[in-house]
């Protein structure tokens, strides 16, 4: 049953990705009208431009375009840069590594402390300290990521002097020095996430704290804290853990504006350059690997509440 | 009884409070968009390269920019353009989002099943890369941010009102409208509209408070608002690079897009529980 269902899940992922190709083909190839009058700007020469527009097979008909274009990512070959005159794979990769470093730190500060914050909230139902965590979370939501990071840097980076200004960290540095300088740059990302788990958490806990096998677990005698351990967290947890995971994909938005922000050569910064440079293979390439990133994230995530629903194990009775 | 009854009130004056400070804000930056020049002393264009970066003071309340033009009216009045461009980008996504929202829980069927693949395919990247994209492709003004974050809300918009649509479709009053022999037309927004116009008010306002993130953030990153204009994330964008010696020309520009983000969104969630 399981498998059926993620075999289901997997084929609509990829109908997904499918369509998300050919729009993001569409708006690198169609909406500029001339690509290579988009690229080379309005003072090229029309020789020039039809050159470049031979050059990169622009002058082709637009399935022809297509097939090869999403041929080629098939095989591994992302096209090559307007403005390296390279293969884009490899500016690709290297990005997303360092863009998961930025996102572990993100998540590691901020999964605990959003679970943290909706357990106490739920423990507190109705009380200020509820109220509290709730609007916390929900206004610093909000926020623009570079609202976040430039009140940050004003306290922990100008004034404080605590932590460096940028995530560009000297040659050479070790890990310890690495997260040192991803501090700062995680800290908007995990205040931006910090509600939405925290709220799902909180939800969570409600509900276990409520249901009959809590019930059970306290007149039989167990201690509070037991009956908390061991009852009520695992099963608050377990939706807590599936919604971080398909939040991973939503992550690569505020990757564009804290990447930039901090000057860190991540997918989100590589997003931005190309766009800045209309280097269109470049930014094709960043959106379809974002867009790949978070099919596989809310994969994950489904298969994550799959295997840990007791409705849907093998052999369970519906 | 009488705790219940305390509790109800004290909800009902909390959501007020919310609703109330909400709007509060959005009206105070509404007039700053609406008659900012008037109320300011100084000309937020005009530059004074003998008084460039100078710190708050009695003359600048804010302090000066890196050309000497002062902030404080530089800050009132770059509330202009992001709350021309939010609304009618919002307003946009939210009428066309509800004539797709109307057809397609109407019509049902393969069209409906299309629409849905393309949501998904959309949705599948966050908003700021779509924009970024089509923006790359269509080149960057006013009007363009305005069609690409209409466009962008439409499917999103579309798609809680046709959940709304599905459960109305089946009501007796449809079926009714369609034994007289209304038209599909007449019954869509005849019949249904009016009926889930709540649902789209309250999703519009949400989306409003998205809109002033997503036009903030594009201004911020150089896809969105251009220049000479005292927008707020376009300011920040402009004098980042000399935040470590002169806090003033961030600061006051961050906090304004803070507090009017905050604003809309403690207004739309007012709104929502009052009209839920």
């Amino acid at each position: 049953m399981i498998a059926s269902f993620l075999l289901r899940r997997v084929a609509l992922s990829l109908i997904t990705l499918g369509l998300l190709s050919v729009i993001v083909f569409m708006a690198g190839r169609l909406l500029p009208g001339d690509v290579g009058r988009a690229v080379l700007g309005p003072l090229a020469d029309a020789r020039s431009v039809a050159n470049f527009n031979h050059q990169i097979g622009a002058d082709r008909p637009i399935p022809i375009q297509y097939w090869d274009w999403i041929s080629h990512f098939g095989n591994g070959d992302m096209g090559t840069s307007f403005v390296f005159r390279s293969a884009v794979g490899p500016f690709i990769g290297d990005a997303l590594a360092n863009s998961l470093k930025l996102a572990a730190l993100a998540f590691i500060i901020v999964v605990p402390l959003g679970v943290l914050g909706g357990v106490a909230a739920a423990l507190n139902v109705g009380r200020l300290a509820d109220k509290t965590i709730t609007l916390l979370g929900q206004t610093l939501g909000v926020v623009p990521e570079f609202i976040s990071s430039i009140v940050l840097i004003l306290i922990f980076g100008v004034w404080l002097r605590w932590l460096p200004m940028s995530a560009d960290w000297p040659d050479g540095a070790g890990p310890l020095t690495q997260i040192r300088y991803l501090i700062l740059p995680s800290l908007p990302l995990a205040i931006s996430f910090f509600g939405y788990i925290a709220r799902v958490a909180r939800t969570g806990t409600v509900e276990a704290l409520d249901a009959d096998y809590t019930r059970t677990a306290v007149l039989k005698g167990l201690p509070r804290f037991t009956v908390l351990r061991r009852h009520v967290l695992r099963n608050a947890l377990l939706p807590t853990i599936t919604v971080a995971a398909s939040l991973v994909g939503y992550l690569a938005g505020g990757l564009v504006v804290v990447e930039s922000l901090f000057h860190y050569r991540g997918i989100g910064s590589l997003i931005y350059t190309a766009a800045k440079a209309k280097d269109f293979p470049m930014l094709e390439a960043g959106v379809l690997t974002v867009g790949a990133l978070f099919a596989l994230a809310s994969l994950i995530a489904d298969m994550l509440s799959a295997l840990l629903n007791p409705r849907l194990q093998p052999g369970a009775r519906t | 009884m009488s705790t219940s009854i305390r509790a109800d009130r004290l909800r009902a004056a909390s959501r007020s409070v919310t609703l109330l400070s909400g709007l509060t804000i959005l009206i105070f930056w509404t007039v700053c968009a609406l008659f900012g020049g008037a109320l300011v002393r100084m000309d937020p264009f005009a530059d004074d390269l003998l008084r460039t970066l100078t710190p708050p003071s009695a003359a600048h309340w804010f302090g000066t920019d890196q050309l000497g033009r002062d902030v404080f009216s530089r800050v009132v009045v770059g509330a202009r353009d992001i709350l021309t461009v939010a609304p009618l980008a919002t307003l946009l996504g939210a009428a066309a989002g509800t004539i797709l929202g109307l057809v397609t829980g109407y019509f049902r069927g393969p069209f409906d099943a299309v629409a849905s693949r393309i949501i998904e395919a959309i949705q599948a990247v966050p908003l700021v890369i779509v924009a970024l994209l089509a923006l790359a492709a269509v080149g960057t003004s006013n009007l363009t941010v305005i069609l690409v974050i209409g466009f962008v809300f439409t499917p999103l918009i579309g798609r809680t009102v046709r959940t709304a649509v599905l459960t109305e479709a089946d009501l007796d009053y449809i079926a009714a409208a369609r034994l007289r022999g209304d038209g599909a037309f007449s019954i869509m927004f005849i019949e249904i509209l009016p009926n889930v116009m709540p649902l789209v008010l309250v999703e519009t306002t949400v989306r409003f408070g998205y809109a002033i993130f997503f036009v903030a953030s594009l201004s911020f990153l150089g896809f969105g608002i251009q220049p000479p204009s005292p927008d707020w994330g376009l300011a920040i964008a402009e004098n980042y690079s000399l935040i470590g010696s002169y806090w003033w020309v961030v600061m006051f520009d961050a906090l304004a897009t803070a507090s009017l983000v905050l604003g809309v969104n403690l207004a739309a969630d007012g709104l929502q529980s009052v009209l839920e």
